[in-house]
């Protein structure tokens, strides 16, 4: 177990070195001068140019090499320093990223938690019935099929142009500022609920035709026919085999988490819903690349972090990995 | 009488039609009888075991009745026959490998399918391990997981699993094929000793591996194409065969004793219809070397001498000679 | 005796309901790919209509967009870059994955263990910001670009996948005695565990195929797409952009997601009928 783990850690730690490795190169291996391009794209005045472009040259450090500069990025990130906005100055970026967060978590981990287990839930249903299995299943491939942005565009179109019974735009009334009343909550959920929703089935989908199938596996599996020939009960057979197809699920969970981030990322963009995948179209369209790099830095974080956290669990589900008898994805 | 089976007949579905893997078998096992069960692959042993056991699709139950000490078995019903399987009727599967759940530990699964089929497992842990000692396995084996053990140790926890409940006929099918020649023996011996404890009271060992059968077989029942070609004892079946098939097949043994491979059988010259559609009459007609207009006849699966059953025209009219 | 298995599986395929329905569907929109562009005499960008957006009518069948772009001109010419890019990145990433997945399986030991971290780091950097490097050098950017990146970081599943099978089969008989009979271990890959892995290898590429089309979808709609192509991906950005939503220009956003959508479908769903066709053990009776 501990060979197990300390693998993993390894593997972690070169991710994560790796990762914010490409993420430093972003602002400094743009061509040309960077700062100049990326100053004059930004809407600033003459002085907070001037102010930026000495900040910006210094930050870069084009007269210390570049190992150094490599140095002293590590040592601001580990003090919570990612720059400044260029697009939003004088804002610092972490605060621009920490305003954002709280929007990516109230629609990631609904979506990614739900789906999950409901889709995982159906799936296993829709093995056992032949009428969920024609429902569920074809269902379940057209949704996974969908790309996210196309279901977020025909839900806002439909329930907010159509109907006009959801807002199209925003994580709050424009008319209102964030505060704590029945009023605002109710608005701050009546504009979470189409972005959530068209995660939600995307990622529904999928998992359910997963765990379909993984099931449909199991239950020809050896064990599962030596339980019959014994005579035991449905509901045992079903749970083993459950309970084993639930295994490859814990997996893809962790080898999916890229992809939903990367959905969200469009979603936000269609309902212009302003977590960091909204943030970081805008900073694209701006070419604020701190901001750029800020949101990636987040993103790399939180993917390592849910990633580490499904190990632990698929740690706790699957005995072979506690015994070192087999190696991941085996 | 332990098994009476009567007029079996099960067929496999398939896109292209039905395959008569197994046709009108009849015969019994005693009580105390260990009898082997042997034929070229795709004769319909397998068939015939499965079908005892659990008759599920592709399987088709067409005719026939079984019964067991006097009760019928309801193999046309899969959920009916739960209450017999383990219970009355058990088996050691083909798959012992990976017959247990590789993610519970052995000794929780164990109990968990006791508990399924409202059996109190603490009352038989007792058992469970003396029956564990009887099979050389250690107790600690009940809390590892399937993965931790070797091959043979799979093995015959999953004799001492299938046994635990005592049933009345026990299949053993193929055994000893994923083991080395030295376990073989060894697992070979072990079911005649579960015999002699009482631990199963008739026993059906599935092999195609004659060998075997003479170490530990009481009687043998020779099949080919999906039906019954002969059935006596062990030492009749070996020295004096009365099918032609058989007498080739004890032929083409080099010597009893020596492990014996599925392709030796192949010596005999052709190779076996197809199930699919099938020849009338008898269907070893086209390889046999005394055939003659009779046998495009079915012959019946008749008793010529005590105890000793033969579907051959040819083995009729000597016997009838005789 | 192999060729009659050839012809049972070709059989099989042919009778399984999930294959004939999923290929209809592909080979509708293949053939629209080469037929289409021949029935519109309109470029993809042309302003051909100057009343702006109008819907679908019998001049224009898919209407037009805001500025009086012929829609099903875009639709079409979007459709082939649909295909390219799953054919070119999927057929990429399959190939990386397979020569990432036989060696680490094949070999295993450390050259396993280090192929494997490699494969769990792409799987999570966020190759977005690789990407935005790229474009920012690359201001004129293809499909062809757009492939070859996609293929290039989406070979860690099917990496992952394929080790595991090699891994399986290289325990069989038939590859120890290979081994044992001297053959060298790239020869034993492609003659020995190849082939027999390859009903597994073209599921493996179907999946890539239709994961390809939706990564390029994204990227497409994100600004990140080619610079000078018309995509499926690229009609949904632009109708978001304009407002065709607010605007209730359903038919420019409409048809470009149901395509990708009912094409990534049908693979997926031809996928699952192949599964069948390969192994006996899922065929319905």
């Amino acid at each position: 177990m501990s060979r197990y783990f300390g693998r993993k850690l390894l593997v972690y730690s070169l991710t994560f070195f790796l990762a914010v490795t490409i993420d430093w190169m972003i602002p400094r291996f743009m061509p040309g001068d960077p700062v100049q391009t990326m100053l004059s794209r930004g809407m600033l005045h003459a002085e907070g140019l001037e102010v930026m472009y000495g900040y910006y040259t210094k930050a870069f450090g084009l007269d210390v090499p570049v190992w150094k500069q490599y140095l002293n990025f590590w040592n601001a990130l580990f003090h919570g320093d990612f720059g400044t906005s260029v697009y939003l100055f004088p804002q610092p970026v972490i605060k621009v990223i920490m305003r954002a967060v709280p929007y990516d978590i109230l629609l990631l981990l609904p979506a990614i938690l739900l789906s999950w287990f409901a889709g995982n839930k159906f799936g296993a249903l829709a093995a056992r019935s032949r009428w969920l299995d024609n429902t569920v299943s074809p269902l379940g491939y057209i949704l996974t099929a969908t790309p996210y942005m196309w279901l977020g565009i025909l839900l806002s179109w439909v329930f907010a142009i159509v109907l006009d019974i959801f807002p199209i735009a925003g994580a709050y009334s424009f008319a209102m500022t964030p505060h704590l009343s029945w009023a605002f909550v109710g608005s701050v959920l009546k504009h979470w609920f189409l972005p959530f929703v068209s995660l939600f089935l995307v990622k529904f989908g999928g998992w359910a035709i997963g765990m379909r199938n993984m099931i449909i596996y199991e239950l020809e599996a050896d064990y599962s026919h030596y339980l019959e020939a014994l005579g035991a009960p449905r509901r045992l057979v079903r749970k083993y085999a459950f309970r084993n197809a639930i295994l490859p699920q814990i997996t893809g969970l962790s080898l999916d988490l890229g992809v939903i981030v990367a959905g969200a990322l469009v979603t936000e963009v269609v309902f212009s819903y302003p977590g960091i995948g909204y943030l970081i179209l805008q900073a694209i369209q701006n070419q604020d690349y701190f901001l750029i790099q800020g949101c990636f830095l987040f993103i790399i974080m939180g993917v390592l972090l849910a990633n580490f956290a499904i190990d632990i669990a698929y740690v706790i589900v699957d005995p072979r990995t506690r015994l070192g008898m087999v190696g991941e994805g085996a | 009488m332990s098994l009476r089976v009567e007029n079996l007949t099960v067929y496999y579905q398939t896109l292209k039609g039905d395959v008569r893997a197994l046709e009108r078998a009849t015969f019994s096992i005693a009580d105390g009888e260990i009898m082997g069960l042997a034929g070229e692959s795709g004769c319909g042993k397998t068939t015939l075991g499965h079908s005892l056991v659990r008759l599920a699709p592709p399987m088709r139950f067409v005719e026939g009745r079984v019964t067991l000490d006097g009760e019928e078995l309801p193999i046309w019903d899969t959920e009916r026959m739960n209450d017999f399987r383990f219970k009355k009727i058990s088996i050691i599967p083909q798959y012992a490998m990976n017959a247990m759940n590789p993610t519970r530990k052995i000794g929780r699964m164990a109990a968990e399918l006791l508990r399924s089929r409202r059996v109190d497992f603490r009352a038989k842990l007792p058992e469970l391990r003396s029956r564990l000692d009887l099979v050389n396995l250690s107790h600690d084996v009940l809390n590892m997981y399937p993965i931790e053990l070797s091959g043979g140790m799979k093995q015959r926890m999953v004799m001492v699993l299938s046994t635990l409940l005592n049933p009345s006929l026990l299949i053993a099918d193929e055994i000893t094929s994923a083991l080395d020649v030295s376990s073989q023996k060894a697992v070979a011996e072990m079911l005649v000793a579960f015999r002699d404890q009482g631990c199963c009271k008739s026993v059906m060992v599935i092999t195609h591996d004659i060998s075997i059968l003479y170490q530990i077989a009481d009687t043998i029942l020779i099949m080919y194409a999906g039906q019954l070609a002969e059935k006596a004892a062990t030492a009749t079946i070996i020295h004096s065969p009365r099918h032609p098939y058989t007498r080739l097949l004890i032929s083409s043994l080099p010597k009893v004793g020596v492990k014996q491979s599925e392709r030796r059988l192949t010596g005999i010259p052709g190779s076996p219809p197809l199930l699919l559609d099938p020849p009338i009459g008898c269907r070893f007609r086209e390889r046999c070397p005394v055939a003659f207009d009779r046998c495009t006849e079915v012959p019946p699966f008749t008793e010529i001498d005590r105890d000793h059953f033969v579907a051959c025209w040819k083995a009729f009219e000597e016997h009838a000679r005789a | 005796m192999k060729k009659q298995k050839k012809h049972e599986i070709l059989y099989f395929a042919l009778r399984n309901n999930k294959v004939r329905f999923g290929f209809t569907i592909i080979l509708f929109f293949l053939l629209l790919t080469f037929v289409g562009p021949l029935l519109t005499h309109y470029a993809p960008y042309d302003y051909v209509n100057p009343k702006g957006a109008q819907p679908p009518s019998a001049k224009h069948w898919f209407g037009t967009t805001m500025f009086g772009q012929d829609v099903f001109t875009q639709f079409v010419h979007g459709l082939r870059a649909t295909f390219l890019v799953g054919a070119i990145g999927g057929a990429l990433g399959t190939f990386i994955g397979i020569v990432i997945g036989f060696t680490a399986g094949y070999r295993g030991g450390i050259i396993d263990e280090i192929l494997n971290m490699i494969t769990n780091i792409v799987l999570v950097i966020p190759t977005l910001a690789i990407l935005l490097i790229i474009a920012a050098y690359l201001t004129v950017r293809g499909i062809l670009v757009e492939s070859l990146f996609i293929g290039c970081t989406a070979w860690p599943w099917a990496a992952r996948a394929i080790r595991a099978q090699t891994f399986s089969l290289r325990a069989r008989d038939f590859v120890d005695l290979a081994r044992l009979s001297g053959m060298k271990d790239w020869r034993i890959i492609f003659s020995e565990i190849a082939p027999n892995m390859m009903s597994y290898l073209l599921l493996v590429f179907i999946l890539q195929f239709g994961g390809a089309i939706l990564i390029a979808a994204t990227l497409d709609f994100i600004g990140l797409g080619p610079t000078n192509a018309v995509s499926l991906g690229l009609m949904m950005n632009n109708a978001v952009l304009w407002g065709a939503l607010l605007l209730g220009v359903w038919w420019w956003f409409i048809p470009p997601g149901l395509a990708i959508t009912a094409i990534v479908g049908a693979l997926y769903v031809t996928n699952v009928g192949l599964d069948e066709v390969f192994n006996p053990k899922l065929r319905e009776m």
